[in-house]
């Protein structure tokens, strides 16, 4: 057990523990926080896998965007009137035992496989190549996600747009 | 077994990945719904990344994570339109009360 | 000034009016003054192109200024192999000429009409369309390839058609418009087939690679025949555009638009266009193709010349006699006067000008009257107006002193000599004639219109002498019909600069066998220059020598004859016009009635057109409706007997379906919460039992 152990379990503890919280606190304020942890947690398990770039992407992508975008949701659905900002839970249990049944399956599945890995020799960084890809392999990808963001951009707008009166 | 391999790696992805089903099954508030869908993507883009370091693909798992992520930001900003849209029309946002497809 | 400034320039000429076109249309509405923009613009255009022409024609008067670029590369397709086509732009003496013409004309018309026009409802919109005309005329002039000078000339076509209908309201304009539109479509057709079969051959449209090919003997598909198909196909063009026989027909039409616009386009620049196509493609021309050329031209100017001899409206005057020079300028080219040609295109472009303008002004004073049996005696009160009419009728006739005369006196030598070394002599016999018919029924115009006593004498009262805008033009029109411009000998045109040094007859590039006897160079010698002459033999230059004098004095002489008649029966009532046409009833009919062209017409192509059409509906209407019928009967028959088979069998097996579905259906509807989160848990049970069934682990 040596030092990238260590720290890869210290991440996936702080993912997973704060993922539990996400999905179990009753505050929804509280739940989004949590949420934060758990996305830093991924990304440090990214940079543990070599992506150091997609790890940046994480951060700035979902903490600095969607987390934010979805504390907007958060305030702008509730009346302030509510002072408890919670959110209340339906059947708890069949979904408990369907995703502990899933998560058992799933880990069994993980578990058993003889997967074929062979530890590739990740570069030190991987953002050149990563650009590189983007621009050659993937470009028609690249540019389609280029149009769809638009498309995201304009679609939001018109739908979350007051109606005209 | 201590040794960190692929596995362990899946394995964390996996729970992340139950953990969020159960959050989008059991939550009322729909942004909350959102939320256990972030953490179903973030669990397969660890498994994106995981492949991509031990099963030799080079760097595409880290592209299509990536496109992954730019994906759920564009999910994210077009879904918490529709929400504001329901809180809206139904004045709250809870996802079990809207079941006017029923009929 | 260097070259490229020098096209450079050229292409702003080019633009302007497409600029003044595009401000004044989109902002005309609400800035009705913007016309004076566009008047500003030509204004520019103008002195552009004088500057343009001088450093032309003085300091690069020998060669060619040619700027290009390439605007489509098509691959190596297998069959044509590698076709590029070029864009470009060609200067040479002829283009600056004509661009210092149509630029002159046209902002002439424009300053004309400010006041002609005024009050009209369309007034800015009218300025827009001289724009656009002005800008694809000016193509047509500057173009070094086909394809642009094809793609100019329709868009002269289009602005031709919106001005003739500029007044649309009334039924006779927009027909006239969609006669022009119509008629000149036949010969563009043919000037289309002729610019394909030359791309054909040498995958290109640029005319000097053209000439350089056949010069080196590549012949149409190898073929002499070919090339003077080309010819005569690519003339085809000029016949619609010129009015020459038999699609003249549409020039008289014509004057149902504005005055100034019959001044600008269908008498001074864009019916010369014709003209300027055969000058452009003249080396081309092989013996055959030119005598096409010469026959059509001069059985033209007779047809125009007598028809022009009874008209009473003054424009349809006018009309007919554009038609008919038009004519002499083609039946010019065809005897191989091709410097005359060209020098008779500018002379007439302003005299021509210059009397439409003055039967406008002559209009706008007696209010919309043309019938020129209503007017006379506004020689006192139009006096700017009569003098100016009075020196361009000179010119048009052919009296010394004037430009007229020095141009035509060269197209009558032409003819003259051609008939000497062909035995042709039916065309100088023509063009002599003709000069007499021209003489006379221009002279009958001024005497009806400007001399004797006036008939309508509530309107004569009201006429008055057209304001300064409109005068102006006529004033210069009619100074540039002056010889002392052209040259300084007033009986010698090839003495004067103009032919002798600006105007040079090319080359001829067909094969030797093809061409005239008297253009193959029989001589070392004869291939020095003559005057500006290469293309022709000593005897040619002999025979023209020859020719100068007889032609002159016979001109001079069947004019006068002309002139003299035209007074002694309309001024001085020696001889009664009434009378004689009563005598001649016929052939008075005859030419009143423009040869009866546009009832065969009506007779022949289009009740043919539409007697076929009339077939082809009939055979749409039974025998394709028959056959459509019929098998619409079968279909229902088989219709029918699958609508049985349908009901009981299928229906009865769909409808136990559906009432099993309905069953199933009513017995899972308990899972249909319509709770997304429900259907969720459903589908992670269906995946879990997945997993269980197929046992990955």
């Amino acid at each position: 057990m040596n030092f990238y152990d260590i720290i890869f379990y210290i991440f996936a503890a702080i993912t997973l523990l704060s993922a539990l919280f996400v999905v179990t606190t009753r505050n929804i304020v509280h739940s989004a926080f949590y949420l934060l942890f758990t996305f830093f947690g991924v990304a440090g398990i990214y940079v543990l896998l070599g992506a150091d770039f997609i790890a940046i992407s994480q951060i700035l992508i979902y903490v600095g965007g969607i987390l934010i975008l979805l504390l907007f949701g958060v305030m702008l659905t509730n009346k302030i009137t509510n002072v408890e900002i919670r959110t209340g839970t339906v059947h708890m249990l069949p979904a408990a035992i369907a995703s502990g049944i899933f998560m058992g399956a799933v880990v069994a599945v993980m578990v058993w496989t003889e997967w074929k890995s062979e530890p590739s020799v990740t570069p030190l960084t991987t953002t050149k190549d990563i650009g590189h890809l983007l621009l050659t392999d993937y470009v028609l990808i690249f540019e389609l996600l280029g149009i769809l963001l638009l498309v995201a951009l304009i679609g939001a707008a018109s739908i979350a747009r007051r109606d005209k009166e | 077994m201590l040794q960190v391999g692929l596995t362990h790696f899946l394995i964390v992805s996996a729970i992340l990945f139950s953990l969020g089903i159960y959050g989008i099954v059991t939550r009322k508030n729909a942004v909350m719904v959102l939320m256990g869908i972030e953490l179903v993507l973030n669990s397969a883009n660890i498994n994106f990344i995981a492949f991509s370091k031990y099963g030799n693909f080079g760097l595409s798992g880290q592209v299509i994570a990536l496109f992954v992520i730019i994906l759920a930001a564009a999910e994210a900003a077009i879904a918490l339109a529709i929400v504001l849209n329901i809180y809206k029309t139904f004045s709250n946002v809870n996802v079990d009360e809207i079941d006017h497809l029923k009929e | 000034m260097s070259e490229s400034l020098l096209i450079n320039i050229c292409i702003v000429i080019l633009f302007l009016p497409l600029l003044g076109f595009t401000t004044v249309v989109l902002l005309g509405k609400r800035i009705p003054k913007l016309y004076l923009f566009e008047v500003a613009i030509l204004g520019i255009a103008l002195l552009l192109s004088i500057i343009v022409a001088y450093v032309k024609l003085s300091f690069y008067n020998t060669k060619d200024i040619v700027a290009a670029f390439t605007w489509i590369t098509m691959g190596n397709a297998p069959s044509p192999g590698a076709i590029s086509i070029e864009l470009g732009f060609k200067i040479d003496n002829i283009t600056v000429l004509m661009l210092f013409v149509v630029n002159l004309i046209s902002f002439l018309v424009h300053v004309f009409s400010i006041e002609y026009m005024r009050g009209d409802k369309l007034y800015t919109r009218y300025f827009a369309y001289l724009g656009i005309f002005t800008f694809s005329m000016l193509g047509i002039v500057l173009t070094h390839n086909l394809l642009m000078m094809y793609i100019f000339w329709e868009l002269v076509g289009l602005s031709s058609y919106l001005l003739i209908g500029f007044w649309f309201e009334k039924k006779s304009a927009s027909d006239a418009a969609k006669k022009a539109f119509i008629v000149n479509r036949i010969g563009d057709i043919g000037m289309f087939a002729g610019i394909l079969i030359l791309f054909t051959q040498y995958k290109t449209f640029t005319f000097d690679v053209i000439y350089q090919q056949i010069a080196a003997g590549n012949i149409p598909f190898g073929s002499n025949a070919w090339l003077t198909a080309a010819g005569i196909l690519i003339f085809m063009g000029a016949v619609g555009k010129s009015a020459q026989f038999p699609l003249h027909v549409w020039l008289p039409d014509a004057m149902e638009g504005p005055t100034p616009v019959s001044a600008l386009i269908h008498a001074a620049t864009m019916v010369a266009a014709g003209v300027y196509l055969v000058v452009r493609i003249f080396v081309m021309l092989t013996a055959d193709a030119m005598l096409v050329i010469a026959v059509i031209g001069a059985f033209t100017s007779l047809v125009a010349a007598t028809i022009a001899l009874t008209q009473n409206d003054i424009k349809k005057v006018l009309a007919y006699s554009t038609v008919s020079q038009l004519g002499y300028m083609v039946m010019s080219l065809g005897v191989g006067a091709y410097a005359f040609a060209f020098f008779h295109l500018i002379t007439h472009a302003f005299f021509k000008a210059c009397l439409f303008l003055g039967s406008g002004s002559v209009i706008h004073s007696m209010h919309h009257e043309q019938d020129i049996r209503n007017m006379g005696g506004l020689k006192k009160k139009m006096p700017v107006t009569y003098y100016t009419f009075l020196i361009s009728t000179l010119a048009i006739s052919g009296v010394p002193l004037f430009s007229g005369f020095l141009s035509k006196d060269g197209i009558l030598a032409g003819t003259l000599a051609f008939g000497k070394l062909t035995g042709h002599w039916l065309i100088p016999i023509i063009g002599f004639t003709v000069a007499g018919l021209t003489a006379f029924y221009m002279f009958r115009l001024v005497i009806l219109t400007f001399h004797g006593e006036p008939k309508d004498h509530h309107k004569y009262d009201h006429a008055h002498e057209s304001p300064f805008v409109m005068a102006a033009p006529l004033v210069v029109l009619a100074a540039l019909s002056i010889f002392i411009w052209y040259t300084p000998n007033p009986i010698g045109a090839s003495d004067g600069w103009v032919l002798k040094n600006w105007i040079k007859t090319p080359t001829q590039v067909v094969p030797l066998e093809t061409r005239y006897d008297f253009m193959k160079p029989s001589t070392e010698e004869a291939k020095a220059e003559v005057h500006g002459e290469v293309i022709h033999s000593v005897e040619y230059t002999e025979t023209m020598h020859w020719a100068h004098y007889p032609a002159m004095f016979l001109s001079l002489a069947v004019a006068g004859l002309g002139i003299l008649i035209a007074f002694m029966f309309y001024q001085w009532k020696k001889l009664n016009a009434d009378k004689l046409a009563e005598k001649l009833k016929p052939l008075y009919n005859f030419s009143l009635n423009k040869w009866f062209l546009d009832e065969l017409y009506d007779m022949t192509a289009i009740a043919g057109t539409l007697s076929f059409s009339s077939i082809l509906a009939w055979f749409d209407n039974k025998i394709v409706d028959g056959i459509v019928n019929g098998s619409a009967t079968v279909t229902r028959f088989v219709s029918r007997m699958s609508g049985w088979f349908d009901t009981f069998i299928v229906d009865g097996f769909v409808n136990f379906t559906a009432f099993f579905s309905g069953f199933v259906g009513l017995s899972f509807r308990r899972l249909q919460t319509g709770k997304v989160q429900t259907y969720i848990v459903f589908v992670i049970f269906a995946i879990i039992i997945l997993l269980m069934f197929f046992k990955p682990f």
